[in-house]
């Protein structure tokens, strides 16, 4: 005959499960609240860690060395050109591993000799170095690129965006293209360039062909170079200088990578109110369960009744109250958890990212999901534990 | 000789108030192994609290209180739950069963707070059922089973663990007349079988079937008589 009141740790946890059992559906609709507040959190942490590792991949595949020097334009400002040796300068730089050039070339490009000449649609034509692709590391969609055999020839290379303009949808080799007063054969479709956007509305052709056809005089209106990466602060530092050596202070050096990190930075700090919002879902979801936990303590009274005439401790009842609470909040936080890993994945396949949910989401999820099952389970169970047998046992 | 299972000296219990309100006063009261006692009385008559007092869920205010041979009315809350839990089983009026489980898991949580491993507390709930004759019901959930049937599987509860004492409140109080017999017939058949056994009551058809019967009375005892 022993004297203790003994509770066994795995019949806590039966005794736990009473309420989810009596009261099911009382019993999801609390977790719910939980199931929000961790959904929002892991979803918001997933998305940015998604949405980041996109960038950083983008950043990566585009590399961070490439480096746009433009004259610096507009009123006062000179020109808008580069001078004639620039380009030659530039490459002469120790850490310059490629330089490409684009220049302006003043004429306006139309699908047919039939468009009255007002309506350039907004497309630009220039001059391409035949490295300008690889530099900028874009590809091709369609045919190829300006290369030595095009020479002096009448072809263009189009932009993606120019190519919706200018209808160049079916390219088969044979698309030609009206360019001020005379056909120009489309030899290529480049895909979208993320680092060079305005190309994307631009129609390119050789420097040899714009000499022929619109006397373009060789002076290029921006230089793209690809540094070594170790280098490229010191190459910022001499470019100005180096591409204009009579006035380096109307030089402009643009990282257009720096775009794409800042974008990065701006998420971050969206992140961060949008898990102050879910922390707000999550402690809101806490209090639901408290909620029903009071009610429920108060509507099992007879049992709490019925279990210290059988023998139970306050501990025991407290034990089984708090329980009840942190299997609901664990509930919560798991259903939490996988929703908002369901969430990040579904959106991420929508913008084709690769989904990522970081550990930290998951483990501080559910970890935040029965610290909120404790503080809300705490007080009934106090509650519970303190009600005195024959009063438990006489409101029934 | 038999051996005193349970025993009140001078036991008082009052509340609180002006003036103060005395539940019990002055209660004297012994009771034997394999006895079946029946306490009777009006409402307000105090024997719910002496019933409360009896099974450690109320503190008296004054007098002592011996379970199995042991002072109770020092021991701590703790120390108390473990007297309920070792030597005394409870009946109610209300079976106080829990919906959605079986009656055999019900059964079960009679020892549940003993620390005993849950087959065999189910093992040990089977051979209960079968005491009460609910063997067949032992998988059917509380709530499918009608009252007489209930008060039965809270029954097997009380005496799952073989308690000393079984204390039982107004055990036909929620029942129809053909299940209170039942349930009363039960009951004597389980102290012949060496069951001591305290029954409330406000019936005193039901306390007549049984062989001591002690009438209270503004909380003292007007009346103990065994029959002959």
């Amino acid at each position: 005959m022993t004297d203790r009141s003994v509770l066994r740790p795995s019949d806590a946890v039966r005794v736990s499960l009473v309420g989810l059992k009596t009261r099911t559906t009382r019993a999801i609709l609390s977790a719910l609240g939980i199931t929000i507040g961790i959904a929002s959190m892991v979803a918001v942490l997933g998305l940015s860690e998604s949405s980041k590792s996109d960038l950083i991949a983008s950043l990566d595949r585009l590399g961070t060395n490439l480096l746009v020097v433009e004259a610096g334009g507009g009123i006062g400002f000179g020109s808008g050109t580069l001078t004639e040796t620039a380009e030659v300068m530039v490459s002469r730089i120790g850490p310059v591993e490629a330089v490409a050039a684009v220049g302006a070339v003043d004429a306006n490009v139309f699908r047919t000799d039939l468009v009255p000449s007002t309506r350039s649609g907004g497309l630009s034509v220039k001059v391409a170095s035949p490295t300008l692709l690889d530099t900028l590391g874009g590809s091709m969609a369609e045919g190829r690129f300006l290369d030595d055999s095009a020479n002096s020839l009448p072809v263009l290379v189009v932009g993606s965006v120019a190519a919706d303009r200018l209808g160049i949808a079916n390219f088969d080799g044979s698309a030609m293209l009206w360019v001020e007063d005379r056909w120009f054969g489309v030899i290529g479709v480049m895909d979208s360039l993320e680092l060079a956007a305005d190309l994307d509305r631009s129609v390119l052709m050789t420097e040899a062909a714009a000499t022929t056809s619109f006397g373009y005089e060789g002076i290029s209106e921006s230089l793209y170079i690809r540094s070594q990466p170790e280098f490229i602060d010191s190459v910022i530092e001499v470019l100005p200088a180096t591409a204009d050596p009579e006035n380096p202070d109307q030089v402009q050096v643009a990282r257009p990578t720096d775009a794409l990190e800042a974008r990065a930075a701006a998420e971050g700090a969206f992140t961060a109110l949008f898990l102050g919002l879910g922390l707000v879902a999550l402690v809101v979801g806490g209090v639901g369960v408290a909620n029903v936990m009071v009610i429920s303590v108060l509507e099992r009274r007879g049992e709490i009744g019925l279990r210290r005439a059988l023998g139970a401790t306050r501990r025991h009842v407290a034990v089984q109250f708090l329980g009840e609470a942190l299997i609901l909040a664990t509930i919560g936080g798991v259903a939490g958890v996988a929703l908002g890993a369901g969430v990040t994945a579904a959106y991420s396949a929508t913008r084709g990212w690769t989904t990522l949910v970081p550990a930290i989401a998951i483990w501080g999820g559910l970890g935040a999901s029965l610290l909120i099952g404790a503080i809300a389970g705490l007080y009934p169970a106090r509650r519970a534990a303190r009600l005195a047998p024959t009063e438990a046992l006489r409101s029934v | 000789m038999t051996d005193v299972v349970l025993s009140t000296e001078n036991l008082e219990k009052s509340y609180p108030g002006t003036p103060p309100v005395w539940a019990l006063r002055g209660v004297d009261l012994v009771i034997q192994a394999g006895e079946a006692v029946a306490i009777v009385g009006p409402s307000g008559s105090g024997k719910s609290t002496l019933l409360h007092m009896m099974g450690t869920l109320d503190r008296p205010s004054a007098g002592s209180i011996s379970i199995a041979g042991q002072p109770v009315q020092n021991l701590t809350d703790s120390e108390l739950s473990a007297v309920r839990a070792n030597h005394i089983g409870f009946v109610f009026q209300q079976f106080h069963l829990l919906p959605g489980y079986s009656a055999r898991d019900n059964v079960a949580d009679g020892v549940l707070y003993r620390g005993i491993e849950l087959e065999a507390r189910r093992a040990m709930a089977d051979r209960a059922l079968e005491l009460v004759h609910l063997q067949d019901r032992a998988g059917h959930v509380a709530e499918k089973l009608s009252g007489g049937e209930r008060q039965r599987v809270a029954v097997a509860r009380a005496i799952v663990g073989r308690p000393d004492i079984i204390l039982a409140d107004e055990p036909t109080g929620n029942l129809d007349s053909k299940s209170s017999a039942a349930v009363v017939k039960l009951l004597r058949d389980l102290n012949e079988g060496g069951m001591t056994l305290v029954v409330i009551t406000h019936d005193l058809e039901v306390a007549g079937e049984f062989p001591r019967m002690v009438e209270l009375r503004d909380g003292a005892i007007i009346n103990d008589r065994r029959a002959a």
